[in-house]
């Protein structure tokens, strides 16, 4: 097999070629003059996708009917709440960040509990809680937008050797990921589980505290992000999360994980985050209107989903 | 007397609906006059037709993400074209039903994951939306104003229309051969393939009624919020989940319940004028409904406890 066909027979291979077929097109209509920028915006919006996208692919890669739709809420109430509470004090950072993590522990906590007290599919456990944290989010934001401290806001918008610091931010916490799925016994056991939870709990592996960590980790990287977000924007707002879930999830997809669970990769996600973004600004630069640009966007999602799908059906 | 299980599963949610009336009736005795029960559930007509739209896609164990855009969709094309020309306005509604069938027909044959497939067409839907109405606006057909204000002798329209509702969908889903093989799909594909039935038309036919509920719940509700905007039903999508599973249905295995997706919309739509009565802040109202879901979940698990001890008897 040559160094080609080993890098072809990659999943996440395609969303690369896809984000940079995009990136091309882009570029080339506006002369180049716009590369620069198109990139480094491309990296700081990605790297926000990519965050939630990995805790939601830890989630997914469990199995079917494994998926957090709590993702949106816990970002808004962290990055309210951490906001709040910093109230644009550079001294008070550190514990800011510990309470985003913290109340994404308490999210992701919660949620376990519910799909394991209550034997309930996480779909509707995820939805439960995120209602409840949905409104603590309102009750406590009340359509503020509170300033994140000066440390933190230029930190969060400007770059370090070319890179966004978000962008590198995220690109550890992908590295991270990708020791945890491939070189631990953590990821060995998730895949295991998304493969055959029955064949796992034989395999004597602990199933539900495999079960329970992966989704304390899935909300605590979107508190993370949440924090960050609001940050980058310039304070939180109560809308901030609304388009995460489908992103968290698309990027999972379209980075060629298995939807089914038991099989992911993480490269893929950057693919998939960098495509998603410059799609909509590959629609934007060619002067789409907004509706256009939205369905361009789905049926864009859905021909990837059907690409993707036959390439592992051949290789069935 | 012993209780089958699909009595059982239809008692939580009666009880959890009945217990939430009590509620709002101790708390605003006038509530539980004729405009008062209509005002109570006016609302609760679309939610409860998007919930069985949202019940049948869910019998075939797939699960609809694009319900609250598609319905949305569906209501600016009513406030628009079917106003305006009704020929070509019913010509748009019925091609996206033609789509969703369409679309259980990809799902099926290429094995995707339908939830990621109607997040695309979710993208699809609303852009639609925009186009048609890029700002709020558009005005609901005279005949659907008359049909959603109408006040029947005895009962409210929304009683009835609830009613009505449950008993065509409960026809439908429990009584006729198609729903029987709907559910049968849910269960197990391959004994219905075995069985020389197509898996691949239940699939299309199951997404394509599903449509004609959804447009339904779309042009009932231009007739009572008199304009439409793109974002007019966007939580639909989450509240037909939690109606379905409020009313007994599962999300595998083709176990669903149509009564019960119908109370379980009555619920959730009842559970924010609850509230409301109990003079809880507005800021909470979403958290009631996560709260109410968690609540009565708990109850139907002491519920199938009780019942596999055999203490129902």
């Amino acid at each position: 097999m040559t160094a080609l066909a080993r890098l072809m027979g990659k999943p996440w291979i395609w969303s690369f070629a896809a984000t940079l077929l995009v990136w091309l097109a882009t570029v080339v209509v506006t002369a180049g003059a716009s590369s620069g920028g198109l990139s480094e915006a491309a990296m700081t919006f990605a790297a926000f996708y990519v965050l939630v996208g990995i805790g939601q692919m830890f989630v997914i890669t469990l199995g079917p009917g494994n998926i957090d739709l709590s993702v949106p809420a816990t970002m808004t109430l962290a990055g309210t709440v951490a906001l709040k509470f910093m109230d644009t004090q550079d001294g008070l950072i550190l514990p800011g960040i510990l309470i985003a993590i913290a109340i994404g522990l308490v999210v992701g906590v919660a949620n376990y509990a519910l799909i394991k007290a209550l034997r309930i599919p996480p779909i509707i456990a995820t939805l439960s809680t995120s209602f409840i944290v949905q409104s603590a989010a309102i009750w406590t934001n009340r359509g503020l937008r509170i300033k994140p401290p000066p440390v933190l806001a230029d930190f969060s918008t400007s770059s370090t050797l070319g890179l966004p610091n978000v962008a590198i931010v995220a690109l550890l916490i992908t590295a991270l990921a990708w020791v945890l799925l491939h070189r631990t016994v953590y990821g060995r056991w998730i895949s295991a589980i998304g493969q055959s939870l029955p064949a796992a709990r034989m395999a004597g592996i602990p199933v539900d505290g495999t079960r329970f960590v992966t989704y304390i980790l899935c909300a605590v990287l979107a508190a993370v992000n949440g924090f960050l977000l609001s940050c980058f924007s310039g304070g939180a707002a109560l809308n901030m999360g609304t388009e995460y879930l489908l992103m968290s999830i698309a990027v999972v997809v379209i980075g060629g994980s298995a939807v089914a669970g038991g099989n992911s990769n993480v490269p893929g996600i950057w693919g998939a985050g960098l495509f998603m973004f410059l799609i909509v600004s590959m629609l934007n630069t060619y002067r789409f209107e907004a509706g256009y640009r939205l369905i361009l966007t789905g049926l864009v999602i859905i021909a990837v989903i059907l690409v993707a799908s036959g390439r592992q059906g051949k290789g069935r | 007397m012993k209780f089958s299980s699909d009595t059982l599963r239809l008692l939580v949610p009666v009880l959890s609906l009945a217990a939430l009336l009590a509620g709002v009736y101790y708390l605003q005795p006038r509530a539980m006059s004729y405009t008062g029960l209509n005002l109570l559930f006016n609302l609760a007509v679309p939610i409860a037709l998007a919930t069985i739209a949202q019940m049948l896609i869910m019998a075939v164990n797939d699960l609809d993400l694009s319900m609250g855009t598609f319905v949305s969709f569906v209501a600016c094309v009513a406030a628009t074209y079917l106003n305006d020309a009704p020929l070509i306005g019913g010509l748009i509604l019925l091609a996206a039903i033609g789509v969703y069938a369409l679309l259980g027909v990809v799902i099926h044959l290429r094995n995707l994951p339908a939830i990621v497939v109607t997040l695309g067409m979710s993208f699809v839907w609303s852009g639609l939306a925009v186009l048609l109405l890029p700002t709020p606006g558009g005005a609901a057909p005279a005949w659907v104003r008359t049909l959603m204000t109408v006040k029947p002798p005895f009962a409210p329209m929304a009683i009835l229309a609830s009613i009505l509702i449950a008993v065509v969908a409960h026809v439908i889903v429990m009584r006729s051969s198609f729903g029987v093989l709907i559910r049968a799909v849910g269960g197990n594909a391959r004994t219905v393939e075995r069985a020389g039935a197509s898996v691949l038309w239940v699939r299309a036919g199951a997404y394509g009624l599903a449509a004609v509920f959804a447009v339904l719940a779309g042009v009932a509700l231009v007739g009572l919020t008199t304009s439409a905007d793109a974002n007019i039903a966007l939580r639909y999508t989450l509240l037909s989940i939690a109606g379905v599973i409020l009313g007994g249905g599962e999300f595998i295995g083709g176990r669903v319940s149509p009564i019960g997706a119908v109370i379980g919309a009555l619920t959730l739509a009842l559970a924010g004028a609850f509230l409301s009565f109990l003079r809880i802040s507005p800021d909470w109202q979403i958290g009631a409904q996560g709260a109410i879901l968690i609540v009565v979940l708990a109850m139907r698990l002491a519920l199938n406890r009780l019942d596999r001890r055999g203490g129902l008897q």
